[in-house]
């Protein structure tokens, strides 16, 4: 974070990749919540969440940028898919897919946003890190992980199971709860 | 030399393509190895439905294609051919942008996976050192995953576009199943990342080119130097996993004929669409072979015995021959299991892959852990075995308590329905309302067989049409 910062006014090919990207992952998010077609929505967020690994992937965090495409494309979205698909799946445009909620909901986005873009900004305001290629490798990832941050990992691991248990408890029919 | 030493076997070479050699090629000789890759791919799925079909033939005692061309070579030519030219249906109802597209999704990702597999050493070619691969990346494997897990889209959307209760019945059971193999898929190449340090292709195919020495005890023990014997429960369960992640027999639910016509494809009546369906399914087969040829069988590396009387079997182009022997191994294993075995049922498949594949590939896993863990310089042994141990006690301890617990609960209910069918027995309007006799002779059949003799049409009993 010490190099010089080039000039915003002569980007790489990198840096266009990368804003395409990031635009692209916006557009298609924005699109997640105006169509009116329910599964096309389902389908933007693959396009978003396709964008995102293809930021991760210019940033060469290529191990983060695979696990993304084979998570959350792979099989997040299939399982919202799935549930789309076996309750309701309308072709065509849905009437009622509008909350009445439209103006509290793009407020509170709205918020989010300008919070966690301010936050970034501020943080890492002149911040200039030089891209080297490897640094996203599995193995500099896994001794991360394993090494500095292993009790974030094992906390999360455990509430990951904790929801796994919780899921099992709810969807098992013979398991009642204490009267 | 012992016959282990003999498996283990290899000669040292000295130009092995390793990750740095790749990104290197000029632009004309990457297009050259994409464009062969497409055409030999293209080829093989044409050259490949004649094989399966001439040798599930001969399997099941008859001739099989053999009217178009010689032994009716040109027979899926002239199936393309006529698929190229037959009017293009498009349902009226169906989503246009998606049922058009699913298709190409199905198709793209099954030929990018191929990019990453390795085919022979580094060649001359024009004048340029290469490998014989088209790109390599630290992460590989996961790339090939990653593809198989876009290709779900294809037939999700296949499913769904088409606007049909039995295409998407058949694309929902597919994509269900796909991506419930794909994890015990990946499990299984977790042991093969552990042995070779590393998640790239050639990087693995380096890593089987010799066998190792466990030396356990001061006992040197040669290690085959193939992940095929050496992780051998992981090799059977991605062998599993192939047939299930590329919906072939005895896991080709998704186009179970009596149940969903043709699952989530029924409505792409024989177009170009549908070829391209085919090449899809067809070229997802080669690549889950290629990639266990990649992980547990050498890659391109000639056999054990070759090596030996002819040393010059790893080199130059001539591992493209032994890349090619194994595929056809493999592809004739897909048929061998396709003409022997019959189809699953859904809750079959499903327990299989969830109850069986993926605790069992688990369990291999902190084995191979184990193994790997006591096997580093200078690691605290009596350490890893205490861990290991409790891990083991903890585990047992755990299924003891849920076995107990499960066997006293099943013995409950078994014993409340006996109590309650003495009960009816005994008083048959206990319980708030009447209920016939449990013995009554209608229900033992005595009087319903008397009825069926009096008029035979009145019923028709299933299966008799």
């Amino acid at each position: 974070m010490t190099e010089a910062v080039p000039s915003y006014l002569s980007p790489t090919g990198q840096e266009i990749v990368f804003l395409l990207l990031g635009a692209m992952a916006v557009g298609s998010a924005l699109l997640v919540v105006t169509t009116r077609q329910l599964v096309h929505a389902a389908l933007w967020l693959v396009v978003c969440f396709g964008a995102l690994a293809g930021c991760y992937l210019v940033l060469t965090a290529e191990f983060v940028a695979w696990v993304q495409v084979l998570i959350y494309v792979g099989a997040v979205i299939v399982l919202l898919l799935f549930g789309i698909m076996l309750t309701r799946a309308p072709i065509g445009r849905t009437a009622d897919l509008d909350s009445g909620n439209r103006a509290v909901a793009a407020v509170v986005a709205v918020a989010t946003a300008a919070v966690l873009v301010t936050v970034v900004v501020d943080g890492f305001r002149n911040a200039y890190a030089p891209l080297d290629p490897g640094a996203g490798s599995a193995g500099e990832l896994g001794s991360a992980i394993f090494r500095n941050w292993v009790l974030p990992f094992e906390a999360l691991s455990v509430l990951l199971l904790a929801a796994l248990i919780g899921a099992i408890v709810i969807s098992r029919t013979d398991i009642r709860g204490r009267d | 030399m012992n016959a282990w030493s003999l498996l283990a076997a290899a000669p040292v070479e000295p130009a092995l393509p390793s990750i740095d050699d790749f990104g290197k090629d000029p632009i004309g000789i990457v297009i050259l190895k994409s464009a062969v890759i497409f055409i030999v791919l293209m080829l093989g799925v044409l050259f490949g439905v004649w094989y399966e079909r001439k040798l599930i033939s001969r399997m099941q005692n008859r001739y099989g294609p053999n009217r178009a061309g010689k032994f009716g070579l040109l027979q899926s030519v002239a199936d393309g051919l006529k698929m190229g030219l037959k009017e293009d249906l498009m349902p009226r109802t169906v989503d246009k942008v998606i049922y058009f597209i699913a298709p190409v999704v199905l198709g793209v990702p099954a030929f990018l996976a191929f990019s990453v597999i390795p085919m022979g050493p580094k060649v001359n070619m024009f004048g340029v050192e290469t490998p014989l691969q088209l790109t390599d990346l630290p992460v590989a494997v996961l790339l090939v995953l990653a593809m198989a897990s876009i290709g779900v889209y294809g037939i999700v959307l296949a499913g769904w576009g088409s606007r049909s209760p039995y295409a998407m019945l058949g694309g929902l059971r597919a994509s269900a199943q796909v991506v419930s193999y794909e994890i015990a898929m990946g499990l299984s190449f977790v042991g093969v990342f552990l042995f070779a340090g590393t998640l790239s292709t050639s990087g693995i195919v380096a890593a089987q080119a010799s066998g190792n020495t466990l030396t356990l005890g001061g006992l040197d023990i040669p290690m085959p130097s193939w992940y095929m014997v050496l992780l051998l429960p992981s090799f059977l369960i991605y062998i599993v996993t192939m047939l299930g992640e590329t919906n072939r027999v005895p896991f080709d639910l998704p186009e179970g004929e009596g149940e969903l016509v043709g699952g989530f494809q029924t409505e792409y009546s024989n177009s170009l669409k549908f070829a391209v369906i085919m090449l899809a399914e067809y070229v997802n087969v080669f690549v889950v072979s290629a990639v266990s040829i990649t992980l547990f069988m050498g890659g391109w590396r000639a056999p054990a015995p070759i090596t030996t009387f002819w040393p010059e079997a790893n080199t130059g182009y001539w591992p493209l021959l032994w890349f090619f022997l194994k595929m056809v191994l493999l592809f004739s294993f897909f048929i061998w299991a396709r003409a022997s075995l019959p189809r699953v049922r859904y809750d079959q498949l499903m327990s299989l892959g969830w109850k069986i594949l993926i605790p069992v590939n688990l369990g291999w896993i902190l084995l191979v852990a184990t193994v790997r863990a006591m096997q580093i310089e200078g690691v605290n042994r009596t350490m890893v075995m205490i861990l290991g141990a409790l891990v083991v006690v903890g585990c047992f301890a755990i299924w003891l308590r849920f076995d107990t617990v499960l066997q006293r609960r099943k013995e409950d209910r078994a014993a409340q329905v006996e109590a309650e069918f003495e009960q009816l027995q005994a008083e048959p309007a206990a319980g708030g309302f009447p209920v016939p006799p449990l013995d009554l002779p209608h229900y033992r059949g005595v009087a319903a067989a008397a009825e069926t003799r009096a008029n035979k049409t009145a019923e028709v009993p299933s299966g008799s049409n």
